[in-house]
């Protein structure tokens, strides 16, 4: 073990570097910022989250509700009434969890966030650091479970999705179908891509060649998780959009444009 | 031809200060060769490790701009012409003078992680068969050729100087070389979460970024190993399975 001693830590936000290090933080701070004050916001508001045959992807599935997409009705009579009530309250903790304990956010958040660090090879403002290995933030080792509710999750939506292209006098397409469409599409390339699913189809044996099926199944989730960055993006400005397009309608403010 | 300046650090483990040296740039030049015609010409004790100049033996392992990078593979056309360029030791070990570090803490850690425990032969002629698809996820971590750039960028190491409890991305990566491996037996996944404090780990993939060598360290190695030490330790239905098929 060496005996000289270790430099000196540099203070918060010291380096040399001279690019723009900050800005990848500062974009993730904003974007995931906007995103969490929004679906907060749109998560609460129990209204306008329906239009024809478009249900936002922030209600889904909406388990009680207004709605003609409701699954079991109205609002159940024992849940009292001091209590907010929203049906995106009822689901939305399942998607928020698998993204907020998802391997990229986590190394994304921490740096904007926390500033640990705030990029690579800049001063830290902290002394003390636990990392993942105690309580709280051992508990991300939770994912795995959020993603199999993720999963299930993708299948509400697909079938809302399909629902979009079923309108009143058959089918067709308005916009807003292929907005509910490209949500699934974004959703299940960032899912597929999940390093826990590539974990649990096929990393997790160290041989793989004896076992087509999952050796098949990893070859294609690593193909998404090399892009795990990109459709995390992705699906985050797209299903915020989702919401947003449905709410618009549902509040007459833009009118679906039926293509055909 | 043009001249550069260079802000190099000279000093040692008691304190020291960046001196400036103007060097000849003609093209093709990389930031080693830079140096060491300062060390020929203007400051012949300059302390400075370097080997092959190839990119392939992790000796002259240094930031430059405040990055961790091989000078031998850095090309001064690569930085910005107008300022000078500043070139410093790696700030995750013990200096010991001007841009050489003791780097010695790397091996005795490598010494602590369980070897190689092959199976059984698979042939009585006491050879094994292994499909190439299998050992090819595990011959990325190979190519590693030991420059200690990702255990410097580590702020693990680098700001919180936790080297008495965590190995380091270099070591996860040799880890997860023998743990994936098909022939490997042995079970390193308790001392990676109780030795190795692979939970120490927050995924910022710093040293994916600086690997010279391009390894995927965060997300081939790192996150793979987490994923196991979940399945052992931590996952109650994973468990579960094990104790079902154990019967």
């Amino acid at each position: 073990m060496a005996t000289t001693s270790l430099p000196i830590r540099r203070s918060f936000g010291e380096t040399l570097r001279r690019d723009l290090w900050w800005l990848p933080g500062v974009l993730t701070f904003i974007g995931l910022g906007a995103f969490v004050v929004y679906s907060t916001w749109a998560a609460f508001q129990g209204e306008h989250y329906a239009f024809g045959n478009y249900l936002s992807p922030f209600y889904s599935p909406e388990i009680f509700g207004d709605s003609p997409h409701a699954m079991f009705g109205a609002k159940p009579a024992w849940i009292p009434a001091w209590v907010p009530f929203s049906p995106a309250l009822l689901i939305l903790w399942a998607p928020g969890g698998f993204r907020f304990t998802c391997y990229y956010y986590r190394g994304a958040y921490y740096k904007a966030f926390w500033a640990d660090p705030p990029a690579c090879a800049v001063g830290e403002p902290r002394d003390s650091y636990w990392g993942e290995r105690k309580f709280p933030l051992i508990l991300q080792n939770v994912h795995r479970y959020f993603l199999y509710l993720a999963l299930v999750f993708l299948i509400f939506l697909a079938h809302d999705a399909w629902k979009g292209f079923w309108f009143a006098d058959g089918f067709g397409v308005g916009v807003g179908s292929i907005v509910l469409a490209a949500n699934v599409f974004f959703l299940a390339a960032y899912t597929f891509g999940c390093h826990s699913l590539r974990h649990v189809v096929g990393g997790k044996c160290d041989e793989l060649a004896d076992k087509p099926v999952r050796c098949a199944a990893y070859k294609a989730c690593t193909s998404l998780n090399v892009k795990h960055m990109l459709f995390a993006w992705c699906s985050l400005f797209v299903v915020g959009f989702s919401d947003l397009y449905v709410r618009m309608l549902s509040m007459g403010i833009w009118s679906d444009w039926r293509i055909f | 031809m043009r001249k550069a300046t260079f802000k190099i650090w000279r000093g040692n483990s008691e304190g020291g200060e960046f001196k400036s040296y103007d060097a000849d740039i003609q093209p093709g030049m990389v930031v080693l060769d830079a140096v060491l015609q300062i060390q020929g010409e203007q400051a012949g004790d300059l302390a400075c490790r370097w080997n092959c100049r190839a990119g392939k033996c992790g000796s002259c392992s240094a930031e430059i701009n405040g990055k961790p990078k091989l000078m031998c593979m850095t090309r001064m056309n690569t930085l910005p012409e107008n300022e000078p360029i500043t070139v410093e030791p790696m700030k995750a070990f013990p200096l010991k003078k001007d841009l050489v570090t003791d780097v010695s803490w790397n091996y005795e850690v490598k010494k602590k992680i369980k070897k190689f425990k092959p199976r059984a032969p698979d042939a009585e002629d006491g050879t094994w068969r292994m499909s190439q698809g299998d050992v090819d996820r595990v011959q990325e971590f190979r190519k590693c050729i030991e420059c200690f750039l990702c255990q410097d960028v580590c702020h693990v190491l680098r700001d919180h100087h936790k080297h008495e409890e965590f190995i380091g991305p270099r070591f996860l990566v040799y880890a997860a070389a023998l743990e994936m491996h098909p022939l490997d037996t042995e079970n390193r996944l308790g001392d990676l979460k109780d030795e190795s404090n692979i939970g120490y780990c927050n995924i910022t993939k710093c040293c994916t970024k600086v690997c010279p060598e391009s390894i995927t360290i965060t997300d081939n190695a790192i996150i793979p190993l987490k994923e196991r030490v979940v399945d052992e330790f931590y996952d109650p239905l994973t468990k579960l399975v094990k104790i079902l098929r154990r019967k």
